[in-house]
């Protein structure tokens, strides 16, 4: 037997982005709460100024750096969607349709508003 | 009977379709030495106290594959699970998880079947071979890709393990997934595009959510979810790349 009504899932899209979210968090994530935690707010290791907001809105309006601030908001937030969802039954929700456009709807919006805010701070 | 004779306590989960609304526990006292197994136990209580109660079993030796239940909770071999290790405290044994009861320990595994028969779990040549071209040949390293996968025996313990499969029984599931893997990777196949379609549907290897229990639980090593993860993989490159390379069952 050999079931005919096979229907392709739509999962590797989602799978992707929560690998992809997961390997850069891994690689990148300890390093951000570090500066972003630790050595900037008690001015340890790096210089006082690493994070002051000429410094930020430079970062920002460069094209490495907008790119670089929305591949981890996005990635991260897709990660962690993915994540949620997949862990609800665990503490005993099942999980249905809305628990599923919450989550990914959540990284979705997080994902546009980064985009547009990146794109209205300017070059 | 010695005087120093241990006795366990063993509660079995019974479930006689034909009487019971539900299933139940029953604790029965169970004499045993130190050598015996929980199946031996579940003997015992058959031949001995209730000749009623009912389990599957055959060789004795983690080989057929069919005394799999849950043993304190955790799906085990009931033939290589011994008594002594729970002693003195009371031992549960209960019908593999997620799975219909089709009577006390015995659980219906038609869900199952189909899927193993669904995944074609044999060499579909890549052409037509005659007598006269000999045996296959295959190098150490083509026999090693998949060897690991072939010694499942459809015990079930990796279903009874997973989340998943006990959310959505349509899944094909660990041992299903692993030996469509071992046909796969094996160098004399030439079925893998056919059998693709299946993990990468709705049915397939998604439906993981990598909690690696099956792994743990599997008396063979057989290590079902490398075969899954792997095809996660696989099914993400087919789900990607079909529209450049046109094969591997893309619809
Ligand atoms: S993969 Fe392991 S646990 Fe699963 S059915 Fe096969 S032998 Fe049993
Ligand atoms: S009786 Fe055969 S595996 Fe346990």
């Amino acid at each position: 037997m050999k079931p005919t009504t096979l229907k392709r899932s739509n999962a590797p899209i989602f799978w992707a982005l929560f690998g992809a979210g997961g390997m850069l968090s891994a690689l990148l994530g300890p390093m951000l709460v570090f500066i972003t935690g630790i050595a900037v707010p008690l001015g340890v290791v790096l210089p006082p100024d690493t994070m002051s907001y000429p410094h930020m809105l430079a970062f920002a309006k460069n094209f490495i750096g907008k790119g670089f601030i929305f591949a981890i908001i996005a990635l991260f937030l897709w990660h962690a969607a993915h994540r949620i969802f997949h862990s609800l039954h665990d503490i005993g929700i099942h999980a249905g349709t809305g628990a599923k456009l919450l989550c990914y709807g959540t990284a979705m919006v997080g994902t546009l508003i980064a985009a547009y805010a990146l794109l209205a701070i300017g070059f | 009977m010695s005087e120093n004779q241990k006795v366990i306590e063993i509660e079995v989960l019974r479930y006689h379709p034909e009487k019971d609304k539900e299933p139940h526990k029953q604790v029965f006292e169970v004499p045993f030495t130190d050598d015996m197994s929980v199946l031996q136990g579940v003997q015992y209580i058959k031949d001995y106290l209730d000749g009623s109660l009912s389990f599957r079993w055959s060789c004795r030796m983690a080989i057929c594959g069919s005394c799999g239940m849950m043993i304190n909770g955790e799906p085990s071999l009931s033939c290589q699970t011994f008594l002594r290790d729970y002693y003195p405290a009371r031992v549960r044994v209960e019908a593999l998880s997620h799975f219909p009861i089709e009577r006390d320990l015995v659980i219906n595994m038609e869900g199952f079947i189909e899927k193993l028969e669904s995944i074609q779990p044999y060499i579909i040549p890549k052409e037509p071979r005659t007598l006269a071209q000999g045996e296959y040949l295959q190098t150490p390293e083509q026999l090693n890709a998949y060897e690991q996968f072939s010694s499942c025996i459809n015990c079930l313990l990796c279903y009874a393990a997973c989340p998943q499969f006990g959310l959505n029984s349509s899944f094909i599931g660990p041992a299903a997934t692993a030996l469509l893997h071992r046909y796969n990777v094996d160098s004399r196949d030439g079925g893998k595009a056919e059998r693709m379609e299946l993990i990468n549907s709705e049915e397939g290897v998604f439906n993981c959510t990598a909690v690696g229990y099956c792994s743990e639980v599997c008396p063979k090593h057989v290590d079902p979810a490398n075969a899954v993860n792997q095809n996660k993989t696989n099914a993400a490159a087919d789900y990607f790349l079909r529209f450049l390379a046109p094969k591997g069952g893309a619809k």
